[in-house]
């Protein structure tokens, strides 16, 4: 049975209120940091505990935080990033509904440390629910004297409020984020500067994500070698993974780093395999923005080893044959499931979603959604593909913010993967809109497609 | 029936309002006010059903910015209906997660049960329905939100929409 840092008291009932929460153990991390620690201190076990970003970006979060500009007489912001919006991803939603207060903990730790007076966080306006929720736990906390002036008797005051944005994926990349808070389209800006010199109202301030600011609580708690000792390598600690899409029990599951994705996928503790006794077919590991395996390939590395749930391991191959942690959204697709169908279902997203800043993702990803769309009923042509990649590439990188790389990445994956089903759509046109390809060679051993 | 706003006259946001706004802008910096209209937005939103002209320019006035400065983040973000919208605007999430499981049939469900197309209205006022991006509910899927609570429905069945579509028809009647 795996530790719970995050989720260990998920299901006491009213766990979601001040008082059951406290009587858990809530609120420790602020006590202890508050009257035993520095802000320096606290950033220092935050940095010995490895803890990296949870958003899907993987930067060391104390190092995120020890970068940020402290000049004289200029207030500091510490801005949470609750604008959940990557398909696959519904941690942060089922964290704010069910232990609120564990994010409110860490929000008061974390601006403690940075030294903000007031921060905020910026939760995905579809969330009205978790918004209220949130109101009532900052109002609970700052009755019992956690929040407003001088907290538990000491010099340290601190703000907390909720706003909500307006249901535009783009607010999650952290400068949109900025931009928006300051009530203006979601626009990302350019870097340098980055927030830690000049973020919102253009001062030094930090963006984390939800599940980040929530790790503080236990890394404070129990310190930060101790979260360490947990994971493998540079993956320490526990991440919560957002299981979905054909399987048996999906859910959102907090794993020990490095747990094998093999034992992640089928055994009962967690997503206990393909729903309807079905077959694996493909695996989206992140969060839709990185590259889509096969099953073969998600369950192994091409040197044959098994796959991890850790950073590195899902990174092995690079993006030849590898993918990324990302934000933990985990989506499996069943034999059933039409790899050019999905492709096209997150090109439409990426195009949906792009805040038409620059050129190659405004264009780029419009173009690709109607080539895919001709692809999957029945129009499609042997040269579709190639131009699929080449527009992928001429995207990737060469736009302000990572939305371009995000739109590119599933559709030169899902070419570079499956293929023949792409070309199957093509040569079987018609027969492609009656049924799907199936699991293929998708899930046989892996020497066999890699030979 | 539906009421559609008279978009000819200024919009005179009631004493309730205005102190909610008052309440969102104080948590802001002296002089950061704009940092109140998105949430600003969302409660002429939920008081009008959607955020007509006249009415981001009242905004605009409250917040002494431009009117072109609200008109350009209303029509950015995806939430904020430009247009009046059924009673009921039944968003449905078409990303992927929730397609594998099913969203389309359940999307085809509901066109056939309301008998109006994607973005219209109902005759009777009651509702509108639309497919949405990510809802970030994936393990939960289909599932579909209404405003002005965004309340949630998951694991979304077509037996459970049409209860869904009933409950609202007898809530709006009564």
């Amino acid at each position: 049975m795996a530790r719970k840092l995050l989720l260990e008291h998920i299901n006491v009932p009213g766990i979601n209120t001040f008082d059951v929460y406290r009587s858990k153990g809530g609120y420790a991390a602020v006590e202890k940091a508050l009257k035993t620690l520095t802000p320096e201190e606290v950033v220092e076990e935050v940095k010995k505990s490895g803890l990296r970003g949870r958003g899907g970006a993987g930067f060391p979060t104390g190092m995120k935080w020890s970068f940020l500009a402290k000049p004289e007489g200029v207030e500091r912001y510490l801005v949470c990033n609750a604008d959940e919006s990557e398909p696959g991803t519904f941690k942060d939603r089922f964290l704010m509904t069910y232990i609120p207060h564990l994010l409110i903990e860490g929000m008061i730790v974390a601006s403690f440390a940075l030294g903000a007076k007031t921060s905020y966080i910026y939760v995905r306006g579809e969330m009205m629910p978790q918004i209220r929720i949130l109101e009532k736990a900052i109002a609970e906390a700052k009755a019992k004297g956690f929040l407003g002036k001088n907290i538990l008797g000491t010099d340290y005051s601190l703000e907390l409020y909720v706003q909500p944005g307006g249901g535009a994926y783009i607010c999650g990349e952290e400068t949109a984020l900025l931009e928006s808070l300051e009530g203006k389209r979601g626009n990302p800006r350019i870097k340098p500067p980055f927030p830690a010199i000049a973020g919102l109202y253009g001062c030094p301030t930090v963006v984390n994500n939800v599940e980040s600011i929530a790790a503080v609580v236990p890394i404070i708690n129990d310190g930060g070698e101790e979260y360490a000792k947990i994971g493998i390598g540079r993956s320490t600690g526990t991440k919560l993974i957002s299981a979905g899409g054909n399987l048996k029990n999906p859910g959102v599951y907090e794993i020990d780093l490095g747990l094998p994705a093999e034992e992640f996928l089928y055994s009962d503790e967690y997503c206990g395999g393909i729903a309807n006794g079905k077959r694996l077919k493909a695996v989206v590991a992140g969060g839709s923005s990185v590259p889509i395996l096969p099953a073969n390939l998600f369950l192994k590395t091409v040197n044959n080893e098994a796959r991890l749930m850790s950073y590195e391991s899902l990174a092995d191959g690079g993006f030849v044959s590898g993918t990324m942690m990302g934000s933990g959204g985990f989506i499996a697709y069943d034999e059933d499931q039409c790899i050019v169908r999905n492709t096209w279902n997150f090109a439409r997203f990426y195009h949906h979603e792009s805040c038409g800043q620059c050129s190659p993702c405004r264009e780029g990803t419009g173009w690709m959604e109607k080539v895919l769309h001709r692809l999957e009923y029945g129009h499609g042509k042997m040269s579709d593909m190639d131009l699929l990649v080449d527009v992928s590439k001429k995207i990737e990188g060469n736009t302000i913010c990572p939305l371009g790389d995000a739109a590119a990445w599933p559709v030169a994956s899902a070419i570079r993967h499956f293929r023949d089903e792409f070309e199957w759509h093509v040569t079987n046109a018609y027969e492609a809109t009656t049924r799907n390809y199936g699991i293929a060679h998708y899930a046989d051993p892996l020497n066999a497609v890699v030979a | 029936m539906l009421s559609v706003q008279d978009t000819n006259t200024p919009v005179t946001f009631s004493p309730e309002l205005i102190s909610k706004f008052a309440d969102v802008v104080s948590r802001y910096p002296v002089g950061k006010q704009k940092s109140a209209l998105l949430p600003i937005l969302h409660l002429v939103q939920a008081e009008y059903g959607w955020v007509s002209a006249p009415a981001m320019d009242s905004v605009a006035e409250y917040l002494s910015i431009q009117s072109i400065e609200v008109y350009e983040v209303a029509s950015f973000y995806t939430m904020y209906f430009l247009k009046p919208q059924g009673k009921y605007m039944l968003e449905v999430c078409r990303t992927g997660p929730c397609e594998i499981v099913g969203a389309t049939p359940i999307m085809e469900h509901i066109e056939k049960t309301l008998g109006v197309k994607e973005g219209d209205v109902t005759e009777d006022g009651l509702f509108s329905w639309r497919g949405v991006e990510c809802l970030a509910a994936c393990g939960f899927g289909p599932v579909l939100q209404i405003g002005p609570e965004y309340t949630f429905y998951e694991n979304l069945t077509t037996g459970s929409v049409d209860k869904l579509i009933g409950d609202l028809k007898a809530k709006a009647n009564n």
